[in-house]
């Protein structure tokens, strides 16, 4: 068990290595420098600003140094805002992006496995029709298309909630959560569904139900913990995809999160900004899946002999 | 060859008997037709600015009406429609290509040559293809074709390991057995006993593989690092159709209904295809 841990930990990290370096020249490989676009500058300016930024130096110097601080937690500094780390942008809009993906699984966790279950325990009946074919338009439905409708209807039409902020109005948090946490919402259902509907027909829930339990305490005690099992191992790739839905959303929301830090950095092309957060998320990426596979090793007892 | 094609012919009575799957499908060759004809269907230019007309909220002149810049917005969904679903069916071949070659010679060599490319496989798994897509737009510059190659080069993932799988399930059973042991070759193998029994994954994954695709596509296009102007994919369409949906909600609420139905269509087509090539995998 433990040794199976320690090998995913022993791939991860040279795989975190192997993405930073590939970040780091591709960035490199961009045409033209990063000072380019704006008014000509002097020659000597431009040389002091490639000693400031480290460009003078050869490549493999330059890629040394960009590691060796890498490790230490520094980013080095933004291209397009001097004065700013990318390290201070990362940590401005982090907490923000967190909050935000938290409540969108929340939302996902409760909605989704709440219409799974209820789904798969009244199969084949209006209970099971009506919730997963709503799943269906969830999935079908992308979330910059969801957003923009939910604020026309609750925000323009209804005026219920405001559409963009973060924590400046009471209840701004409601629309961009539930944008984010509706496409997981319909994935778990119909990964609950399936996992329950499995789970309910082994053996193990015959005997329960044959020694007389009531069919609640058969789902709640012996069903569940089997049945969520391909929710719990969904949640870890689902922060990849959480985290390409910030983007969208705190776009639309206009939320000064990370997401949307990147956005705009993608757009002014600042490229130590795009190489710092590149890394940044493929880490916590790669960090989520290996949680969430030491999760289902936890909860799936027969995972463990097989890998 | 009898063989052959009652097997195919039972999968096509079982697919016309799922009638969201048909219904999917019609909708689809109704698009593909729109799509291809547009330039002969389209009842005006998807480019021609009126300035003066603004935007027109939908009329008989204008069926869903125009944008804000006065160009006709049924006009733009079909051209749309041209680069949404060339980006689906592009991308999901780049994907198909790269995807099954990886599948069938790890499959089919099995041994080192397997555990070291699925080991590939598994580790490009972990990485946050999104992003690194993002990266590539804004290194080198918005080009529709690299957009095809790069979310092409992201989804041959599965499709390699499904592949795989069938190959590996295939090679055991007794007749390829019988087939190696009378010395027939490589080549011979593949043609007559692998190529026919991977084809039933192959058609359904790719099927489902689309709409991914074009969500993807979507997406970026949303973001403004997809698809650029004058050109427009439903994306962007629906990306100018934020930016004025307060004033002129028609022009985010049709390109969406357009896109969600497009995606309903190939997802329960895909479902279908699946059911039918595939009684036993089937879930209920």
């Amino acid at each position: 068990m433990l040794q199976i841990i320690l090998k995913r930990i022993a791939i991860a990290i040279p795989v975190i290595l192997i993405v930073a370096s590939l970040t780091f020249f591709l960035v490199r490989m961009a045409p033209g420098g990063p000072f380019d676009a704006e008014k000509v500058v002097p020659p000597q300016v431009m040389k002091n600003l490639n000693a400031v930024y480290n460009l003078d130096a050869p490549l493999i110097i330059q890629y040394r140094d960009y590691m060796l601080n890498l490790v230490q937690g520094d980013f080095g500094p933004s291209f397009r805002y001097p004065g700013r780390s990318v390290t201070e942008m990362i940590f401005t809009g982090l907490p923000v992006t967190f909050e935000l993906a938290f409540y969108a699984i929340i939302v996902a966790m409760i909605i989704g496995s709440l219409a799974g279950v209820i789904a798969a325990v009244n199969r084949n009946t209006l209970l099971d029709y009506v919730p997963m074919t709503i799943a269906m338009i969830g999935i079908c439905m992308p979330t910059f298309l969801l957003g923009p409708l939910l604020v026309l209807y609750f925000g323009i039409y209804l005026e219920a909630l405001p559409v963009s902020g973060w924590d400046s109005l009471p209840g701004d948090k409601i629309l961009p959560s539930i944008t984010l946490g509706a496409a997981y919402a319909a994935y778990i259902a119909r990964l609950s569904r399936g996992g329950m509907l499995e789970t309910l027909s082994q053996d193990y829930i015959r005997t329960a139900r044959a020694k007389g339990l009531p069919e609640h305490q058969v789902i709640i005690k012996h069903a569940l913990q089997g049945g969520l099992v391909p929710v719990v191992s969904f949640l870890g790739p689902a922060v990849a995809g959480l985290i390409g839905g910030s983007f969208v959303v705190e776009t639309i929301f206009q939320i000064p999160g990370l997401g949307r830090f990147y956005v705009e950095a993608a757009f002014n092309r600042d490229y130590t900004m795009i190489l710092g957060t590149t890394i940044f998320f493929s880490t916590l990426i790669i960090f989520f899946n290996l949680l969430s596979d030491i999760a289902v090793l936890l909860m799936n007892p027969r995972a463990r002999s097989q890998t | 060859m009898n063989q052959e094609s009652s097997l195919w012919s039972d999968a096509w009575r079982r697919l016309l008997a799922n009638k969201a799957a048909v219904a999917g499908g019609i909708i689809l060759l109704v698009l593909i037709f729109l799509a291809i004809f547009a330039p002969w269907i389209a009842p005006h230019s998807y480019s021609y600015q009126n300035l003066e007309l603004g935007a027109q909220p939908p009329s008989s002149e204008f069926l869903l009406g125009t944008d804000t810049l006065g160009r006709d917005l049924f006009s733009r969904i079909l051209y749309g429609a041209r680069v949404s679903l060339l980006v689906g069916f592009v991308a999901t071949s780049v994907a198909l290509v790269i995807g099954v070659s990886w599948g069938i010679v790890a499959g089919y060599f099995g041994g080192r040559i397997d555990s070291v490319m699925m080991r590939i496989v598994d580790v490009l798994y972990g990485l946050p293809f999104i992003i690194f897509i993002i990266l590539l737009m804004v290194i080198f510059g918005r080009n529709i074709w690299l957009l095809f190659a790069a979310i092409g080069a992201v989804e041959w993932l599965t499709m390699a390991r499904i592949v795989r799988g069938q190959v590996l399930t295939v090679k055991t059973q007794e007749y390829v057995l019988a087939a190696q042991a009378m010395g027939v070759s490589n080549i011979q193998m593949f043609r007559k006993h692998i190529y026919p029994n991977i084809l039933g994954p192959i058609a359904v994954y790719a099927t489902l593989t689309i709409p991914q695709v074009m969500l993807l596509e979507a997406f970026l296009s949303f973001l403004g690092l997809g698809i650029q102007p004058p050109m427009s994919s439903w994306g962007t369409l629906i990306r100018y159709g934020v930016e004025s949906m307060e004033e002129y909600s028609w022009l985010l609420i049709y390109p969406g209904l357009t896109f969600t139905l497009t995606l309903f269509a190939l997802n329960f087509f895909g479902d279908g295809l699946r059911d039918a090539l595939d009684p036993k995998i089937s879930s209920d």
